[in-house]
């Protein structure tokens, strides 16, 4: 590695700050994709990979996934729960790939539900 | 840069690699593979997580779940409901002690919730391997701040004003000590750093060490800075190997990117740092005997004055500091002096770390506020006597055999003013071997005067 000047000591630091967003918990948005057996088995995983392809793609570096078991609403299946940060979580039902993308663009960036996935205002307490 | 949805902190202090730290961290990365989660979940291995009792440790981020004594064949399981089902692992959790209700979260554990992390801010947060962690948490921001904002005034000001006292017994304040070096007047000055941990049961410096040796090395400049060092040594005791492999590790890296070595980050400032490791020897924690010691003679210490700022190592002017003490001085110089006062008391500021050992229920690494009662560290952090048995009686610190009873004296506060008129077994901050008065009271039975060990030098 070259030696190193203080703006790039400021570029590591923006480099990282995702992962450290991870570590220190100080996220601005949080996406939980429910992935019980009944989420797997209706694709939850591709969803997930979904999201994680769009978090790259945006270059966001205030934005978490976690995973959570199932929502109890098995048919509705997959579903995922957006919280952006002092705003009540969202649920949303049913998702394709594209649907998950769009919710990651106009609510998750935007702000705006997405009201033709959505299923309901709040959520179950989760860790 | 690849986004990673979930970072698993592996506790690779000395403590949990002891315990099969790494074997867990294998079938880790196995079953992660296996389950092919590597592009989605990261393992990274840390430095000491304080719950050294409980390890193998590793928090899930981003949650904090709290896992603790895994076993590598516990992995598969936690892999596959936590990390792909989303459903964390009541039965590697840590539990209230008396209650026996988990508590996932690490942050809602009473150990940890109850302290406040300065010199240990980055445990667990960290690769300490990997330089960028380091930077990514304000690593070197202090030292390019020091190097290229401030003058060595200015910097020993803040120091001064933030009240800070040597985190390694003596207590004497920081400041003040590179202010007399600072005005001394020679060719060539050395920063030293003292890793010479000797205390039985005390593992605070090496845990900084482990967990963030990037902290110390930063420490060391600016106060290399500050008094003008040409040459700066960690002396550092063999008995330490993983610390002494991360700070050479440390070293190396900062050389590369030009962080030690010469002109630092275009400032003029040339410093270089290496390791001495001592053999061990208990008295060569003494600053002058430390420094006999690092020529290659016999270490004893020698009466002062001359005091070592004025001649020390090779009869230069020369500044010693603790280790913890260098893990404090970035955040002080970032955050100002008023932000570091802000904690402790008036003539003891920040805070301290300490290592609790004993009968406790939590066994551990915990730093606190100075003037937090011993109370709170025992029983709120410690978590109470272990298997519901009655206080009998605390020891601070090593061989002076002080022990403090339940009337009276597990109230008095950790003050520093005051722990060296009345409480000097509490200074270098390893709190606690309740065991220790099964020996006092098996001495009395024979009629044998209890005799204090010999007075350490420090």
């Amino acid at each position: 590695m070259a030696k190193l000047t203080i703006s790039d000591l400021k570029q590591i630091k923006e480099k990282h700050k995702s992962t450290f967003t991870l570590r220190e918990g100080g996220y601005r948005a949080k996406v939980t994709v429910h992935m019980g057996t009944c989420g797997i088995a209706a694709g939850a995983r591709n969803i997930v990979n979904a999201l994680m392809d769009e978090i790259g793609k945006s270059g966001a570096d205030d934005i978490i996934v976690t995973t959570s078991g199932c929502a109890g609403l098995c048919s509705k299946e997959p579903m995922v729960t957006v919280e952006i940060l002092n705003n009540p979580p969202v649920k949303y039902k049913e998702l394709t790939e594209d649907g998950i993308r769009e919710i990651f663009r106009e609510h998750v960036l935007g702000g705006k539900i997405v009201d033709k996935f959505a299923l309901v205002i709040g959520s179950e307490t989760t860790y | 840069m690849q986004k990673f949805r979930a970072n698993l902190m592996v506790c690779a202090g000395t403590g949990c690699v002891a315990c099969n730290a790494l074997k867990v961290k294998k079938s880790l990365s196995d079953e992660i593979g296996k389950r092919r989660l590597q592009d989605e979940v990261q393992i990274v291995l840390t430095g000491c997580n304080g719950f050294c009792a409980n390890g193998p440790i590793m928090s899930v981020q981003p949650d904090g779940i709290f896992y603790q004594k895994l076993k590598p064949e516990d992995i598969p399981i936690i892999v596959e409901e936590h990390l792909l089902k989303g459903r964390p692992v009541e039965k590697f959790m840590f539990r209230e002690p008396e209650s026996k209700t988990a508590v996932p979260k690490m942050n809602d554990i009473p150990f940890f919730k109850l302290q406040v992390l300065r010199a240990l801010r980055n445990k667990g947060m960290i690769d300490p391997e990997n330089i960028e962690d380091y930077i990514s948490r304000d690593g070197y921001q202090a030292a390019a701040k020091a190097l290229l904002e401030l003058t060595p005034e200015e910097t020993i000001k803040i120091v001064k004003d933030s009240g800070i006292r040597g985190r390694g017994g003596a207590g004497f304040p920081t400041g003040l000590k590179w202010e007399f070096c600072s005005k001394v007047i020679s060719s060539s000055k050395y920063i030293l750093c003292n890793g010479d941990e000797g205390d039985p049961g005390a593992f605070m410096d090496r845990s900084i060490m482990e967990a963030d040796p990037h902290v110390v090395l930063e420490g060391m400049i600016i106060a290399g800075k500050a008094i003008g060092a040409t040459k700066g040594y960690i002396y550092v005791r063999a008995e330490y190997p993983l610390a002494v492999k991360r700070l050479q590790l440390a070293i190396d890296q900062a050389k590369e990117t030009g962080l030690l070595g010469e002109n630092i980050l275009d400032s003029g400032f040339s410093l270089d740092i290496e390791i001495y490791l001592g053999a061990g020897a208990f008295v060569c924690g003494e600053e002058t005997a430390l420094m006999r010691s690092l020529e290659g003679k016999r270490g004893m210490p020698r009466p002062r004055p001359p005091f070592p700022a004025v001649k020390g190592l090779w009869d230069k002017p020369t500044v010693l500091n603790n280790v913890e003490t260098f893990a404090n001085i970035p955040q002080i110089i970032l955050n100002g002096a008023e932000w570091f006062r802000q904690l402790g008391t008036e003539k003891s500021t920040g805070t301290k770390v300490f290592v609790l050992t004993g009968a406790m229920n939590n066994i551990g690494l915990i730093e606190v506020p100075m003037g937090i009662p011993l109370k709170t560290i025992m029983y709120d952090i410690g978590g109470g006597i272990s298997k519901g048995r009655k206080f009998k009686a605390v020891q601070g610190r090593h061989g002076r055999h002080k022990l403090y009873g339940e009337r009276g004296e597990i109230l008095s506060r950790v003050h520093r003013g005051r722990i060296l008129r009345q409480m000097p077994s509490l200074q270098s901050g390893d709190a606690g071997d309740v065991r220790q008065i099964d020996r006092y009271n098996r001495g009395k039975r024979k009629g044998k005067r209890h005799r204090a060990s010999p007075r350490p030098f420090a």
